[in-house]
């Protein structure tokens, strides 16, 4: 009889990171060890992450099919304090546009001797094409692919949520909004179950819920008061304008009146409940303001704790590598 | 020539036929079972004992390629692939380039394959002009020139008016219509099953309703127009119940089903195999299940290849931008002995499904061995354990999503019209 073997490409056969596209089939003594790696890197708050020589010599190279300032450039920084050097191509400007394949479009990178990508492509499974094709010796990292997977994103909230509450057992965490769009939300999910939260609840309307969304580990709620409910976490998501054309919705306004975060509606959370937003935010249409600005938001810790998670993601990758013996 | 296969296992479920006996050809016919016609002196002699000596498969839905771009495959490197599989009917779909919808375009095809004598090559011929699901196909003049059914491949059809006349002016002819259901505007661009594996792999989801939506429609259209429906490559549990119940009430419907989707379920899309994309999607093991007991009971009495080749670049892509289909002719019988192996269905009734199943439905006298046919004869070692490996495919396409399967039971020879065009 057959045998359909699903080796999990992103680890070697000891275990190290190899490549990092998904959560799925990461450990959470794995995720563990990318948390605490990434403490060694954060500093205290306001100073500058410090300046390592662990990736001196190595080109790392963002190869970015979809447009993002932002998450670029915390990848570029996070590299340029790993003290490698950094490639920026924009390929949706570029290559493909004319005609080249992707494979092709990463030979010709290679073939600069390149030992990382970091790749961000609108098609699901972009990241995993990648990683079957690229040299041996090449590490890969999902900077987001379609609607599958932003596992950086999901292991800085990992890291904020880490700072806030210490321990994630006894946690339960609401994820709001827009979850069959969101690679974020499946990165997240993934993450808090395999570090062992309480409970993952999902808040949002039936078009917004993917089908069979209970099989990705959580609890479905369509009613935000109650999805909201003694949670330790809530996660707010981006709504894209498209949904409204997509007749998904009817409007920004009726979103915003029925899972909209306030802080009267968030009086349901735990007193010491954290607030948190993958950015960019649409203001007045996922949360007002005063809830953005005020005390529970973690919002752009978020951002700040971005650069020393993806060090070590990075360097961890790396290291793999160098362990495995990379090929000259 | 005259050829004897002697002291095989002959099974025609046509004729009700398994016993072992010798096969005696001449003229391309098969002219006696059982002892030779008087003064008949056979030229070639195969020694068939212990195979299975049955008609050459009819497979009623295969894209060959021809004409169109040729790194995708031809009808010369597609009918080889077929002979290997035992394969000696092919309908080919009309979704060429330029698409059949002109008598020219169906004899060019008709005259290469003619020339090449691998196989027979039939023809299925686009619905509308263009495959564009707007203006009607010159029905009766591709009828004259030779088309067995009429199709829209996968392409839409602009409204259902269009689909009512379509029905209509088809049935005016007695020209079967075999429609790809399909409701355009809930597939919504998505490209694996709605359900817990593209949820999970966030691949944009096709509902089963975009399936079960157009069935229900084309139903309806069907006992308005009294047309001949045939219902494309289903693939849920909806489907095969609404078409048992339209059978049931005596509407002359029928489907077929690709052999994969017998198989495979959409957690074979796991790890992003874009050899498992397919259209329509796989989906559950509940629809799978669904489909096999409509295969087993004869709801859906043929399964077809649904033969997609593609070049390796169709598949060198993420999953969502990469071509779908498999390329299925050299699986074919290998993947429908293997439900008889796993007792879904005899033997003799799973020969059926790929022989004179899918002939009956269109009405074609082939897929049997009476006395007077066509001497399409395909014979195969139901003992044989082979790997698929792709390699080794003869098809354009090396584009399948079993290589490296076990089966059980290989095609020795094939005959087509009395010449051998296979020997393993």
């Amino acid at each position: 009889m057959h045998g359909r073997q699903h080796h999990n490409i992103q680890l070697n056969e000891e275990g190290g990171l190899r490549h990092f596209l998904t959560i799925d089939g990461l450990g959470r003594d794995l995720l563990t060890r990318i948390l605490d790696t990434a403490e060694s890197f954060a500093t205290l708050p306001g100073r500058p992450v410090k300046k390592v020589p662990a990736l001196r010599g190595r080109i790392i190279t963002n190869l970015f099919f979809e447009n993002s300032t932002r998450t670029r450039t915390t990848f570029e920084l996070a590299a340029k304090r790993l003290s490698a050097d950094v490639l920026n191509f924009n390929v949706s400007t570029s290559a493909t546009s004319k005609g080249e394949t992707l494979l092709d479009t990463l030979r010709n990178i290679e073939a600069m001797h390149c030992e990382m990508f970091v790749v961000r492509h609108n098609e699901s499974g972009a990241a995993h094409f990648i990683a079957r094709h690229a040299a041996p010796g090449v590490s890969v990292i999902n900077a987001g692919d379609g609607r599958h997977a932003h596992p950086t994103q999901a292991m800085l909230d990992m890291f904020t949520i880490r700072k806030h509450k210490g321990d994630f057992t006894p946690l339960r965490v609401a994820i709001v909004g827009d979850i069959l769009h969101s690679r974020v939300a499946r990165s997240q999910i993934l993450a808090l179950n395999t570090l062992g939260v309480t409970e993952v609840r999902v808040v949002g309307p039936r078009t917004l819920i993917p089908t069979d969304a209970r099989a990705l580990g959580v609890h479905v709620y369509h009613d935000l008061d109650e999805g909201l409910r003694e949670v330790d976490v809530v996660i707010m998501l981006r709504l894209q304008k498209e949904r409204m054309a997509g007749a998904l919705l009817p409007s920004e306004e009726e979103y915003f009146r029925l899972y909209g975060l306030t802080n009267e509606r968030l009086e349901a959370a735990k007193p010491d409940a954290i607030v948190m937003h993958p950015g960019p935010m649409n203001r007045s249409v996922e949360m007002d303001s005063e809830v953005a600005d005020g005390p529970r938001s973690v919002i752009l810790q978020q951002v700040s704790y971005g650069i020393a998670v993806r060090m070590a993601i990075m360097s961890m990758c790396m290291q793999t590598f160098e362990a495995d013996g990379r090929p000259a | 020539m005259n050829v004897s296969i002697v002291k095989g296992r002959i099974i025609d479920p046509a004729n009700g036929v398994d016993r072992q006996a010798d096969l005696h050809i001449h003229a391309q016919q098969i002219v006696a079972i059982g002892d030779p016609p008087e003064g008949f002196v056979a030229h070639e002699t195969i020694e068939a004992e212990g195979k299975v000596v049955c008609p050459g498969l009819v497979d009623i839905a295969a894209s060959l390629r021809e004409p169109g771009p040729s790194v995708k495959g031809s009808i010369g490197s597609e009918t080889l692939a077929a002979a290997k599989g035992g394969i000696t009917t092919l309908v080919c779909t009309p979704d060429t380039h330029p698409p059949i919808d002109s008598p020219a375009v169906m004899e060019l095809i008709h005259r290469t394959a003619r020339k090449l004598r691998r196989a027979r090559v039939l023809t299925t011929a686009a619905l509308t002009q263009g495959l564009e699901g707007q203006q009607l196909s010159n029905m009766a003049a591709l009828k004259a020139a030779g088309c067995v059914a009429l199709g829209n491949a996968r392409a839409p059809l602009a409204n259902t008016l269009v689909e009512r006349r379509a029905l209509e002016y088809a049935t005016t002819f007695g020209i079967t219509v075999m429609l790809a259901p399909e409701d355009r505007h809930l597939r919504a661009g998505g490209c694996a099953h709605e359900g817990a594996v593209a949820t999970r792999l966030g691949l944009p989801g096709i509902p089963s309703a975009a399936e079960t939506v157009a069935v229900a429609r084309d139903l309806a259209l069907a006992e308005h127009t009294g047309a001949r429906v045939h219902f494309r490559a289903l693939s849920s549990a909806g489907s095969a119940r609404m078409l048992r119940e339209a059978q049931a009430a005596k509407l002359a419907v029928s489907a077929d089903v690709a052999a994969h989707q017998l198989h495979l379920t959409e957690m074979d899309i796991e790890d992003f195999d874009a050899n498992c994309h397919v259209a329509p999607p796989l989906r559950t093991l509940s629809d799978r299940e669904a489909l096999r007991q409509a295969v087993a009971d004869g709801t859906i009495a043929a399964i077809c290849s649904d033969h997609q080749p593609h070049e390796p670049d169709a598949k060198e892509a993420p999953y969502p931008e990469t071509e779908a289909g498999i390329s299925g002719l050299e699986t074919l019988l290998a993947l429908t002995l293997r439900l008889a192996e796993e007792g879904l269905l005899s033997l003799n009734d799973a020969i059926a499904r790929v022989t004179c199943g899918p002939a009956d439905l269109l009405g074609l006298p082939y897929g049997r061995l009476g006395v007077g046919s066509a001497a399409d004869i395909c014979i195969f070692d139901p003992a044989l354990n082979w790997t698929l490996n792709p390699q080794e495919m003869l098809s354009e396409g090396h584009n399948t999503p079993f290589a490296g399967w076990e089966f059980r039971g290989a095609v020795t020879h094939t005959l087509f019209n009395g010449r051998l065009v296979y020997r393993r």
